[in-house]
């Protein structure tokens, strides 16, 4: 199969940052990207190049990727300094070459985040955010246990606002995009998804406490900058990291003082 | 050697399940810690099998290659889950989606197993939605449902577009809490690579470490694979980039049966390739083929866009050859004809390779507003993709390979051929027969996790209660470590001139082209040779750059590659010995007068069986016969 021949080709220079392993030093490696098909996208331009690259005998650059549309979260690239490069609401391996033009040049990182130790080029380790729903992110049921689903109604507005929240993909564009590395989006995102629901309420005050300390034991603190809702490519409002700080701070109460009476 | 028993239960259909979990062996509750499960895989059969054996008392230890369990591609899918839950009032039952997904795999199933997953069906909505899972509500608070192809109830349970992240969050999470009290450990970024057998029975598996390339053994009581499908065979489809055989097919090589390879499904409604450097397909979701209307133009030279062509220049094929059904004719119908009509010349896109899903005559009737609301990400997405304004110009669609009925063999209790390995999801094959209808995906997966393994697993741990798991420092493991290193090593030191995804690229075009939509004996025959011959050059000549003791991406993928290969052979010499035609298996040679698929019951109704017989010689087909005692076997029609 020929390409589409009525396509617009670009040619960029690339500076991408190259690092062999977690304690090496790391670099900005040169590298052209000639006839880049605007149908492109952005991870199927990042295959050629590697393609160039083991055909000069190279080592490709490694860069996490997975489903491609947008849904599993693995893709993780700052494009010219912005995580996921310039398109809003968008992952990256949904951003398409036809957002560049010719002859511009493109500086890819990997995420920026202490807490996101490189592994090597362009890949980042971004376990600490399981550490985080594994604190409480969940609701303690067994298989087998549960109710007929209809038994609990659910008003429409909440579900929708779990929803909403629940839509994380849990990339960490968030803590990319902060200043001070916080992870206060993904975290609010993964505990307002339960604490909404009635079925989250039993372990709603000991999630919050729970969740947000172990997210401090990780990452930075939040100063109300909004840079991971600019970042977030699924839009998760900054609304529910207010809900978060709320939760957390009556935790503090509900868990010492109220234990088992409400 | 035959194909061992499907140890399915006497009794009547009904009651299969429900017996045969009281004649199971049982473990007590203060044993189960004694036993060690082994589970490959966190998607929605994984995660889900993993958290509930450990709630039950079992130590598991689960493996995935991502960086989180969450990654799995499960979470891609978007349409809905089925349950036989019947909220609508309009005449649903555990029979009726029993029956329905018999008939739509084109009675290639087997029964019982359709049945339980029928039963099961029901437990799991209520366990997504106490997990947290936010399915669509109506305003009264109740659960919404919505109706799917090859159904004529509203039995769909759905999460917006993204029923398969939130469900797979929903497994997710329950595996988090296991993780969190130190019942499951868990491996990211290790890929299984062998399957360790000792005295005839699974003895554990051997990994490599994908960060640090070391090679490693992990023993246990048992293996459950639930490591999906193999659609990226054909290079192009709408699975995940990793997604791969290898896991299972590595146990095929230790002796577990692969049944019926040549069962893959084609979906109807992708974005056409745009050019060879495409990575991968993206569906468009089915339901916009309940408000879209599907056509070509009539002229096989028509440049003109879509807007110019006048309404008796357009064919609409589907609406009419299907008058009954029209555009909302199953998968495997939709799928074929568009290919006809490509084939024909009449394909539409720069590159002439698809068709128009258009919704200009929705849009007309219902207001742009409701058309934005019901389908509006989408619209997005495609934008994103094309560069083309849905809303301006109709879409253009063409078919992708999207799922795979066919895998590991199992029995009643979804162990494979090798006792003590089981295979669970899309990995094996016992719920679709020949094709999958909508939203059946996810159930399948979640009712193997949630609700069948971890009973009938019990059944072959009872008997091992007292021993331990095999030692690593057996000498079976540390020949199978020695055997991974040395591939390893081997695939590093080619030296050739070509890129793994070259391969891989060339690879899938032959498997769609002859082992694709429709297949015939020439072009199978071909496939058995080319194949062949291709794959050696692969491996003289496909090189393999960076070293064994970091992250290597090519080193990962040369070995799901060579896999995919083998398999692809084989899928070739199953599609050829099956001289019929069923669901997704197309033989052009048996077809109706009307072109539709003719199945040859009395020489057909079974599984296809297949066993390894070493690298060299062709495999061995083995067949399970198909008993159909509750649903009548007729030809599908969609007139």
């Amino acid at each position: 199969m020929s390409g589409n021949p009525d396509a617009k080709t670009l040619d960029l220079t690339l500076k991408v940052w190259r690092q062999e392993g977690p304690d090496a030093p790391g670099s900005f490696q040169t590298i052209p990207a000639k006839d880049i098909s605007e149908d492109m996208s952005f991870l199927e331009m990042l295959d050629i190049v590697n393609e160039n690259l083991i055909a000069d005998g190279e080592v490709p650059i490694e860069f996490d990727h997975d489903c491609r549309e947008g849904i599993c979260g693995t893709c993780n690239l700052m494009i010219d300094g912005r995580a996921h490069g310039p398109e809003k609401a968008t992952t990256t391996c949904q951003l398409h070459m036809r957002k560049f033009e010719t002859g511009a040049e493109v500086v890819i990182e990997p995420w920026r985040a202490k807490s996101f130790p490189i592994i090597k080029d362009l890949v980042v380790d971004r376990s600490p955010l399981d550490r985080i729903v594994e604190a409480g992110g969940y609701i303690s049921i067994n298989t087998g246990a549960a109710p007929d689903a209809n038994l609990i109604p659910v008003p429409k507005d909440t579900s929708d606002a779990a929803m909403d929240a629940a839509a994380c993909i849990g990339c960490g564009a968030c803590v990319a995009a902060c200043p001070n590395s916080a992870a206060q989006l993904f975290t609010a995102a993964k505990m307002q998804h339960l604490n909404l629901l009635p079925q989250g309420q039993p372990e709603r005050w000991r999630r919050s406490e729970a969740m947000v300390e172990t997210m401090e034991d990780f990452f930075g603190s939040c100063t109300n900058h909004g840079e991971c809702y600019e970042a977030c490519p699924k839009e998760i409002s900054l609304d529910y990291i207010a809900y978060m700080n709320r939760d957390y701070a009556m935790s503090k109460f509900k868990n010492r003082k109220l234990a088992g009476r409400n | 050697m035959t194909v061992p028993d499907a140890k399915v239960p006497a009794g009547d259909i009904g009651e299969k399940w429900t017996n045969h979990k009281f004649s199971m062996k049982l473990v007590n509750p203060n044993n189960k810690r004694k036993f060690e499960v082994i589970v490959v895989g966190t998607g929605l059969a994984g995660a889900a099998a993993a958290a509930t054996m450990s709630e039950l008392g079992y130590k598991v230890k689960v493996f995935t290659f991502h960086d989180s369990p969450r990654r799995a591609h499960s979470i891609a899918a978007q349409g809905g889950i089925n349950g036989a839950k019947n909220y609508q009032n309009d005449g649903d039952s555990i029979y009726r989606l029993f029956y329905d997904t018999v008939k739509g795999g084109d009675y290639r199933s087997r029964e019982a197993n359709v049945h339980r997953l029928a039963e099961a069906s029901v437990d799991i909505i209520d366990q997504a939605t106490a997990q947290g899972v936010p399915f669509a509500r109506e305003y009264g608070g109740l659960l919404d449902n919505r109706s799917f192809g090859g159904a004529q109830v509203s039995r769909t349970f759905y999460a917006r577009g993204q029923t398969g992240q939130q469900l797979l969050l929903g497994a997710y999470q329950a595996l988090a809490r296991q993780i969190a009290v130190g019942n499951v450990e868990l491996f990211t970024r290790s890929e299984m690579l062998d399957l360790v057998i000792k005295d005839g029975e699974a003895a554990g598996i051997v990994t490599r470490d994908l960060l640090t390339g070391e090679v490693q053994a992990h023993s246990g009581h048992a293996v459950v694979l639930a490591t999906g499908g193999y659609g990226n065979v054909y290079y192009l489809s709408t699975n995940a980039m990793a997604c791969n055989v290898t896991a299972a097919w590595r146990a095929h090589r230790k002796g577990a049966y692969f049944a019926n390879p040549c069962y893959t499904q084609i979906h109807p409604t992708c974005i056409p390739a745009s050019d060879e450097f495409q990575s991968k397909l993206t569906l468009m979701s089915e339901s916009l083929r309940n408000d879209g209307r599907i056509w070509v133009p009539r002229d096989l030279d028509e440049n003109r866009a879509a807007s110019q062509i006048a309404e008796d220049e357009r064919y609409y094929y589907l609406e009419e050859k299907y008058p009954a059904f029209g555009n909302l004719v199953p998968r495997d119908v939709a799928s074929r004809n568009a290919k006809t009509v490509v084939d024909q010349g009449r394909g539409v896109g720069p590159l002439k390779n698809g068709v128009y899903l258009d919704l200009t005559e929705a849009i007309g009737r219902d207001g742009i507003e409701t058309i934005t609301e019901k389908y509006g990400n989408l619209f997005d997405m495609y934008e994103r993709i094309t560069g083309e304004n849905p809303y301006e110009r109709p879409m253009r669609i063409y078919p992708a390979t999207h799922y795979t009925m066919g895998g590991l063999w199992v029995d009643y209790n979804l162990m494979t051929s090798i006792p003590g390995c089981y295979a669970i999801g899309e990995a094996n094959f016992s719920d679709h027969g020949a094709n999958r209808l909508g939203a059946s995906a996810l159930m399948q997966g979640l009712a193997d996790g949630y609700f069948v393994l971890p009973y009938t697993i019990g059944d072959q741990l009872a008997a091992k209660l007292g021993t331990d798991p095999v030692s690593t420092s057996d000498p079976v493991f540390a020949e199978s470590i020695a055997g991974i290193e040395d591939e390893s090593k081997r695939w590093l030191s080619n030296k050739g001139t070509k890129s793994v995804d070259w391969y891989h690229r060339e690879l899938g075009k032959l498997v769609w082209d002859y082992i694709g939509m429709e297949r015939d004996s020439a072009g199978l025959e071909k496939a058995i040779t080319e194949i062949p011959t291709l794959k050696s050059e692969f491996e003289k000549d496909v090189n393999v750059p960076g070293s064994g003791d970091n992250l290597n991406s090519s080193l990962e993928k040369v070995g799901r590659v060579a896999d995919f290969f083998e398999l692809a052979e084989l899928m070739a010499r199953d599609a050829l010995a099956r001289e019929e035609s069923c669901g997704g298996h197309f033989r052009t040679e048996h077809q109706t007068e009307e072109g539709e698929a003719k199945r040859d019951d009395d020489n057909f109704r079974h599984v296809a069986a297949w066993e390894w017989t070493g690298p060299d010689s062709t495999q061995t087909r083995h067949k399970e016969e198909l008993e159909f005692e509750n649903v009548a076997l007729t030809q599908r029609s969609y007139k």
